[in-house]
């Protein structure tokens, strides 16, 4: 469902991808795991379509479409979800005013009418009470002085409405007490499905104990270096990055 | 100065018009427009070389020639579209008081008049009040006002009455070319409380709204106003408010400054002791549209609290203006004050002004301001686009929440609601 192909990505001129290739299979989850500096967040803000990066070769394919080719919020209806590494407060626009707005978009995208009022309730709710949240949260602004937790919460709890075919989890785990980590990692793990794929960005072994990857890419210096089961995430733990660094996978 | 003036449209049919003016046999009535006459004539509408009006030029008006229009046929849906349905309505058409587009009946503890009307029947009852809470020194828009206002409306709350609906004064413009020169008196009692609202709207396109509130506050009496500014887009408006406030009084005022091609708007409030003052405002601007808002807070004794807080949306070539004085006196110790001004400037042609004055006379107080002009965070519209929300709605989602945040804070949810209404129109986001 996702082909990247020899990927090379410039901020300002200066070089952050530098042939990065990856395929993911609908289902799958994958993992990239990498130092700091590796290029893991520009990867998703890339996929994402985050503005300020410039794509000067190759190619990233998504269900058969040019990735690269579509606005932001066209890759969003089109089933890529990003969850922030640094979700963004929006004070004075209510949580569940933006799941309904990002539903309705999504909805209108594919040719369906917009959400019953009440069945979007009960969808909503159902999945709040999945990622253990109060309801309150849906009424509050987005973020607005949530605690880190709570906002990596609310990103799983977006696509648990949305149920995005492919879920782009930038760094969830950071900021994550064990006990938060291991409820967004429920939440993720009852989203995953044959069709649905994930790819996770993350700098530690921990997410990977709570969500088990199929495959395990290391990517250091704009590369992936080396690829594996989820034994590799051990061996990174173990032995950090140094020994892949300038290493071909 | 003659020749400054001489061509001041307003100066040359003024004399033509004086006999036409309600109260012409009072003395002190005659006496008040004699002296905002001369203070007008000197130097006519305010201009950019006085400080208050650094900003805002209106000498241009001098040669406009707006002229009084009487009461005309008002397409009755439209007006009603502007209704509160449940409130009590004052309905003022080109300025004049039109007692029969009015809903007054029910009314319990008030007394709601035109003030054509009093100045005819009962003016003993109007002397010594008019003039009270503002003089025609202020500037030259209160002379004007002073010399010029046709009629308007009085509204006196009895001692201890608390009115169970809201008084709204619909202000409607319907003739081209019209001014609407309106004096209000609003009165309350000691330890009552009111809420009132005016709305100002016109059907035609080119007209001259100059309006002048005068609002005094008994002891420990509450009154909440709020001034709904949905002018046309050519209109020139020019509304002042003007209190006074007893001790212990609570005045908390709401300016919504949606509309009008040029307008301004003076709050002025005197606090006596432990008296509390909220002015909340929202101003929004495209095109080319100008408005000016200034308000002005004067702690006059101790245990004085104020809390001010206006926002600001300018798009286009628009240009907003926001001075906020606040003035604590030598004698007003214990005055607790804040004020804050945040600015959206979603263009860059648009601009604002911001000016916040604290003057503040002794030292056992507790003051602050601040003051903000940015844009649109790029993160938030990113993050609202990986949502699926295209840039556009994103936005005017985001924008229209900045200024929802002053409309969130009027209480009276059907008011609530029409504002709500027409900051979507402004800012078009998918349905709530």
């Amino acid at each position: 469902m996702l082909s990247i192909k020899n990927l090379h990505v410039s901020i300002n001129d200066k070089p952050i991808l530098k042939g990065l290739t990856l395929d993911i299979n609908p289902g799958e989850v994958h993992a990239i795991m990498g130092p700091n500096g590796a290029g893991k967040s520009t990867l998703s803000h890339v996929l994402s379509g985050k503005a300020g990066y410039t794509v000067t070769e190759g190619s990233v394919t998504y269900n058969g479409k040019d990735l690269l080719e579509l606005a932001p919020e066209i890759r969003a209806r089109e089933g890529v979800f990003l969850a922030f590494q640094y979700p963004v407060e929006i004070p004075g626009v209510s949580n569940i005013y933006l799941l309904k707005a990002a539903l309705n978009a999504m909805r209108k995208h594919h040719g369906l009418p917009e959400v019953d009022a009440m069945d979007f309730l009960t969808i909503v709710k159902s999945k709040v009470k999945l990622l253990q949240m109060d309801e309150k949260f849906l009424y509050r602004a987005v973020n607005e002085g949530f605690s880190g937790g709570e906002k990596k919460r609310n990103e799983i709890l977006q696509a648990a409405v949305l149920e995005p075919k492919l879920c782009i989890l930038d760094e969830t785990d950071s900021g994550l007490d064990i006990d938060a980590l291991r409820i967004v990692a429920e939440g993720v793990n009852s989203l995953r499905s044959a069709e649905r794929s994930f790819l996770m960005i993350t700098h530690y072994q921990r997410l990977l104990d709570y969500i088990k990857p199929d495959v395990v890419h290391v990517l250091a210096d704009g590369k992936i270096v080396k690829s594996g089961g989820p034994d590799l995430a051990l061996e990174l733990e173990e032995k950090g990055y140094s020994w892949l660094e300038g290493r071909a996978a | 100065m003659m020749n400054e003036l001489s061509n001041n449209a307003y100066l040359a049919a003024y004399p033509a018009l004086a006999d036409s003016l309600p109260g012409r046999d009072l003395p002190w009535l005659q006496q008040l427009r004699n002296e905002a006459l001369q203070v007008f004539g000197q130097t006519g509408f305010p201009g950019n070389r006085e400080e208050e009006w650094r900003y805002t030029n209106l000498s241009a008006l001098g040669k406009t020639g707006f002229a009084p229009a009487a009461v005309g046929a008002v397409d009755a849906d439209w007006l009603n579209s502007y209704r509160l349905d449940n409130a009590f309505c004052v309905v003022l058409v080109n300025g004049c008081f039109a007692s029969d587009l009015s809903r007054l009946e029910g009314l319990e503890g008030v007394t709601v008049n035109g003030l054509a009307e009093i100045l005819t029947q009962n003016p003993a009852a109007l002397e010594g009040k008019l003039g009270q809470a503002v003089a025609s020194g202020e500037h030259n828009l209160v002379a004007f006002n002073n010399a010029w206002f046709g009629d308007g409306v009085t509204i006196e709350v009895a001692a201890k009455q608390v009115l169970d609906k809201p008084i709204q004064i619909l202000h409607v413009v319907t003739e081209a070319g019209a001014l609407a020169a309106t004096r209000n008196l609003i009165t309350i009692g000691d330890q009552a409380e009111a809420e009132i609202i005016e709305t100002y709207v016109g059907s035609t396109d080119s007209y001259f709204t100059a309006a002048v509130n005068e609002c005094l506050l008994g002891r420990n009496a509450g009154l909440t106003l709020t001034k709904v500014q949905l002018e046309a887009d050519k209109a020139q408006h020019f509304g002042g408010t003007y209190v006074k406030q007893a001790q212990d009084s609570r005045f908390l005022h709401h300016n919504f400054a949606l509309g009008g091609g040029l307008a301004r708007s003076d709050i002025h409030s005197d606090l006596d002791k432990a008296a509390e003052c909220s002015l909340n405002g929202l101003f929004v601007a495209g095109k080319r549209q100008h408005i000016d808002n200034h308000t002005r807070i004067k702690h006059l004794k101790p245990h004085g609290v104020s809390r001010e807080f206006y926002k600001g949306v300018l798009d286009n070539r628009a240009r907003g203006v926001f001075q906020g004085r606040v003035i604590v006196a030598e004698n007003a110790q214990r005055t607790d004050s804040e004020m804050n001004n945040r600015n959206l400037l979603l263009s860059a042609d648009a601009e604002v002004d911001t000016k916040p004055q604290l003057e503040i006379y002794n030292d056992d107080v507790k003051c602050s301001h601040g003051v903000t002009v940015g844009q649109l965070e790029e993160k938030s519209v990113f993050y609202l686009q990986s949502r699926g929300v295209d840039e556009a709605t994103a936005r005017n989602i985001l924008t229209f929440a900045f200024a929802n945040e002053m409309a969130d804070k009027v209480e009276n949810a059907e008011l609530k609601g029409l504002l709500l209404n027409e900051l979507l129109a402004r800012f078009p986001a998918m349905s709530l």
